[in-house]
Order: C-alpha cells, then structure tokens, then sequence
C-alpha cells in the first residue's frame, strides 16, 4: 500500500508541471504585454500595480526565465496579491510589521465551495445510489423508463436555468427562501438558533441545484453497474443457494457495483468546481466560483492565476484521494493483484 | 456509417425522437428570417416588457423587442457554436487519438499525459481564463469550446486504434504491405467512426449548454446579437416582472440539447452490439 500511495504521489508531479505549463500558456495568450491588456481594460489599474505586474511575472526577463520564476513561486504557494482587491494577498493570510493579519482571497472563499459541493454531493449520492438500484431492479419497467426519462433532462438541463426558475417559485412567487448571498444583512443581531436557520435557507438552493443537474450522471452509473454486476456468477451462485433478493442485491450486488463510484466522484471534482462559478454567481456566494467570475471581468490576473492553479491542484488531490479510496476498498488493488 | 447502420440507428424510439428535434431545431432557426414577426434587433419603447399575447407570442423584452424572433435568430447562434466547435474538438481528437494510438511509443505517453493535464484544468476555469485574455465574440467562443473538449475523443479514437490494431484484417492489410497511412484511412479510421460519431452528438449537447452558460454570464455572445444564454441574462435582471424572458429560451435550450442527448444515446444502443443481448 505505501510503495502504491508513493508511487501515486510521484505521478502527480508531471501533471502540476504540465498545469503550471498551461496556465502559463493562457497568460501569455494575451496580445502584447499583459500590463497593457490589464490597463485597457480595468482603468482602475494604477501605473504603480502595473509596475507590480511587470514585477510580479518578471515580465522584462526572457520566456523561460519569468516561467522558471513562476514556477519556483508556484512551489511555495506564493500567488501575489490581488490588483482590484487592495493588494490583498491572493492565496493565503499575510501579515504585515504591526502585526495586521490579511485573509487570503483563496482561504476565503474555497471553504465556502467546497462546503457548497460536499453537502451537494451527498444529497446527489443519497438519491442517485437508491434510484439506480430501483432502475437496475425493475429493467424495463415503468420505474426504470420514468428514471431514464429523468436522467435524460437531468442531462439537459441548463443548471442556471434551473436556478432561475426554483429562484422565481421560491424566492420571489413564494418568498420561502432567500435568493442571494450566504446571510441575511440582520446576521450578526440574531442568536445562534436563527443564525442556523438563516445559513440554512440561503444554502438550500445554492446545494440543490447543482445536486440535481449531477443527479442524472451517478443514477446511470449506479444502474449500469449493478446491471453489470447482475449478470456475475457469483450473483447466480448466490441466488441459487436461495438466499433472499434483499441478501443478494445489498451485500453481494450492490458493494461490487458500488466500487467504480468512488472513482466517479473523484473523476467529477473538475467539474463542480467549474460549475461552481454559474451558480455562486447567480445566488451571490463568496465563493472561488464568484471570485474566479469577478476577476476575469476585473481582469486580476494574479486571482485568476492563482485560482486556475489551485483549482486544478484541488483536482488532482481529489483524484488522489479516490483512487487511494478505491485501493482501500479493493483488496485486489490493495494486496497489488490488478492494477488500478 | 452504410445505410443499413444508419436504418438501424433510426429504429431506435429514442433516436428517432431525438433526430425529429433535432430536425425541427434546425428548420426553424434556418427559416428564421422569414419566418420571424418582428426584426429581432427592433427596439420598441411603446412595447416593453409585454406579456405573451397573439402580437407577441413570447413576450417582449426590456428593450421592446420580440422574443419569439430573438429566439429564432438566437437559435441559430447556438446551434452554429454546438457544432463548430464540436468539430474543432473532434478534428483534434481524431488527430491526436490516432497518433496516439497508431504509433504509441513516447508519442503516445506525451498525447495521453496532456490529456490527464487537460482533464485536472477545471474545464470552464480554463475557457474563463482563457476568454479573460481574449475579446469575446461568437468565434472565439467556437474556438475556446473545441480546444477545451477534445480530450474525451482522444482517447475514445486511441482505445479503438488500439484494439483494431490486433484484428485479423488490419494484420492481413499490414501483411500484405499496407502503408501506415492506407491502414489509417481505410482501416481503423472507418471502422473506429461508429463510436466518435455518437461522442460526437452528445458533445454537442454539451457545447451548445456552456455556450448559454457562458453567454448567459455576459462572456459569450454579445448583444445586440442574440443567443438563447444572452436572452436568459435578461431574465435574470426582470425575473420579478417578466417570466416569459426566463421561461422560453430555457426551454429552447433543454429541448435543443435533449435532442441531442436522446439521438446520442439511442445511436449508441442501436449501434453497439453489446447492448442489444442487455
């Protein structure tokens, strides 16, 4: 297991140089000198910032030179300072000489996401893994063809449209939930009881929209695995030593087809936290979504560096720990009998 | 894909309907300036914000103009960036995939390694970063879109190389003196298309949803031209007045991309052989 998890560790290097690589890459897609672009765009950029840039990204120096720098920045998580934000440290909290703490604008916002996608994700596997298994149960059955119908506009649908509609019913026809931000401006005077419910109901449609666009894609999964699994002999052999459906599909069925899942989530990282900017952008979350949105349109290229980098490593993390999960779960994997 | 595959993939229920949208999608943004009522970029003060009526069936939006038209000619818009820039994407995953798979070696390690470096990006972090550098506008969006989602065709177009490449026929073929380039072409390529044209279609569904996405974020078309995303912008600002500006391109959008989904899908069942005897 610990030859695996180094072996493991060691594959993730050539990755981060390839992502550093190609977030390197995007920088320099701009026309010209990035200070330019920057101050074409965002007039609140001031020559002095403009001066940090250049310095920042050694931008006087050779290609591979100011790559190497970067890199070598990159290595102690060292992503500048904001330009739109007052200089505030991009990643994590600094401290000045009078001992003035800053937050990071990373530390600040990606516990919010992924709060947001964890609470999602367990909502999404506790309805997808039940359905699957229904589906997979009744094949070809009015249960199974009503779930494939649901999963096909699960599918299709946009997340933000979705977000629009549940926003009208519920926020504005009904006024039941709030439609923006994490709290309410009265926050801070309420006691510990309502300041629970008031987090709750801004975090109810925020988690639930991205849980059913996802919904769609894990149910699937979950019924073609156990149709696969179905078809195993050792799910014949149960059967015919007359053990009971329930027996059969709980603990023979569905731990086996349940396995690949573990990769599936780790494999969807990528793609909540990309979608994580519709929907943090529409209900107002301080989130890594919305810092991301808001720096692009600031054009904050140190934000947007910072962010591309870390989100990607968060991916690459997250992969890490699925397969060590799987590994975990599989002996096969685990006592090195098969190869993940 | 020969006719009768193609007959085959049409007597699947799912595809048949998916391929009906599809076709209906299409006629009606190509006839979309005929059939339009009203110019799509009309401005009518006198007409703000009215709700669906026998004039306007969709409602007008918060500048006076129709709906229904900017829907039609916004329809047009998301149907072209789905398709172009899954065709980028293809086209690069088709080269890529088969230099991967045909001449393996190093080659083969540095096309799958980007692709893992691809795959770890968030994808729409990387349009995003990558829009913020560039000007928005309906070309680069294509562009943006295929250069980002070749990566799934990669590796479905290696994988069938590789698998082919053991067969008898393309042994034979070799055997007998065949070129690299005439294995490629009249061997594995042909015989690996079933498999990128259904990834085709769903990729589609998946471009035409991220271009609303993005224009619904401001970062994708931009007006005056409309695109069913920009039109949801809109909604977003009127959803206390107006809900017909949210409501109908929504709707255009999931109708368009379940199309999509549904023909994908059902040419997959009716064309992979392992799944007829499920």
């Amino acid at each position: 297991m610990l030859k695996y998890l180094v072996k493991r560790v060691l594959w993730m290097i050539p990755l981060l140089i390839g992502i550093s690589l190609i977030s390197f890459f995007i920088m320099h897609l701009a026309p010209g000198d990035i200070t330019n672009n920057e101050a074409a765009f965002n007039p609140k950029a001031s020559e002095e910032s403009r001066q940090k840039l250049r310095e920042l990204y050694n931008l006087d120096k050779p290609v591979i030179v100011q790559y190497g720098l970067w890199l070598k920045r990159m290595g102690t998580l060292d992503f500048g300072n904001s330009f739109a934000s007052h200089q505030k440290p991009v990643f994590w909290q600094t401290t000045d000489k009078d001992g003035n703490v800053t937050k990071g604008m990373i530390q600040e916002a990606l516990p919010i996401t992924l709060m947001i996608n964890i609470l999602g994700l367990i909502i999404t596997l506790s309805l997808a893994i039940p359905l699957g298994i229904i589906a997979a149960r009744k094949y070809t059955q009015w249960q199974d063809k009503s779930i494939t119908l649901f999963n096909f506009i699960g599918f299709s649908i946009p997340g933000f449209w979705l977000s629009l509609l549940l926003m009208y019913w519920l926020g504005v026809m009904n006024n039941w939930l709030p439609i923006s931000g994490l709290h309410s401006i009265n926050y801070e005077s309420l006691d510990t009881w309502a300041k629970i419910k008031d987090s709750i109901s801004h975090l109810i449609l925020p988690v639930i929209i991205p849980s059913v666009t996802g919904l769609a894609g894990i149910t699937l999964f979950v019924k073609n695995g156990m149709l696969d699994v179905f078809h195993q002999d050792y799910i014949t052999t149960a059967r015919a030593k007359g053990l009971s459906e329930h027996k059969v599909v709980y603990t023979h069925a569905l731990r086996n087809a349940l396995l690949p899942l573990i990769t599936i989530v780790g494999l969807s990282i990528p793609g909540l936290i990309g979608g994580s900017v519709i929907a943090e952008t529409i209900f107002a979350i301080p989130g890594m979504g919305k810092l991301f949105f808001d720096s692009v349109l600031m054009r904050d290229f140190p934000v947007i560096m910072g962010i591309l980098t870390i989100g990607s490593t968060l991916t690459l993390i997250g992969n890490l720990l699925a397969d060590l999960a799987y590994a975990w779960a599989d002996p096969r994997v685990r006592r090195g009998v098969v190869r993940n | 894909m020969n006719k009768a595959l193609f007959k085959k993939a049409l007597s699947n229920p799912l595809a048949m309907v998916g391929f009906i949208i599809i076709v209906s999608v299409f006629i009606l943004a190509m006839l979309a300036p005929f059939i339009s009522p009203y110019d799509p970029n009309d401005i009518d003060v006198k007409a703000i914000l009215l709700a669906p009526s026998w004039q306007h069936w969709m409602g007008t939006d918060g500048l006076g103009r129709d709906v229904l038209s900017r829907m039609l000619h916004g329809g047009r818009i998301s149907l072209l960036v789905g398709l172009v820039a899954v065709g980028i994407a293809t086209a690069i995953g088709i080269v890529l995939g088969a230099i991967s798979g045909y001449y393996r070696g190093w080659v083969d390690t540095l096309i799958m390694r980007l692709v893992d470096v691809m795959l770890s990006i968030p994808s729409f972090f990387l349009i995003l970063a990558v829009i913020a550098f560039l000007t928005p506008s309906i070309w680069n969006i294509m562009i943006v879109i295929g250069l980002t989602s070749w990566m799934g065709v990669t590796r479905l177009v290696r994988a069938e190389f590789l698998s082919l490449s053991g067969r008898e026929f393309v042994l034979a073929s070799r055997t007998l003196g065949a070129k690299d380039a005439r294995l490629i072409f009249t061997h594995l390529l042909p015989n690996s298309l079933t498999p990128i044209i259904v990834s085709a279609v769903l990729g589609v569904a998946g471009a035409v949803l991220m271009e609303s996405g993005l224009s619904f974020l401001g970062l994708g078309v931009q007006a005056p031209q409309a695109s069913w995303g920009n039109i949801l912008t809109d909604g977003k600002e009127y959803i206390q007045f107006a809900w017909w500006l949210s409501l109908f391109p929504g709707l255009a959008i999931l109708i368009t991309v379940l199309g999509y989904n549904l023909l994908g899908e059902g040419l997959r069942d009716a064309l992979d052989p392992r799944s007829n005897n499920k």
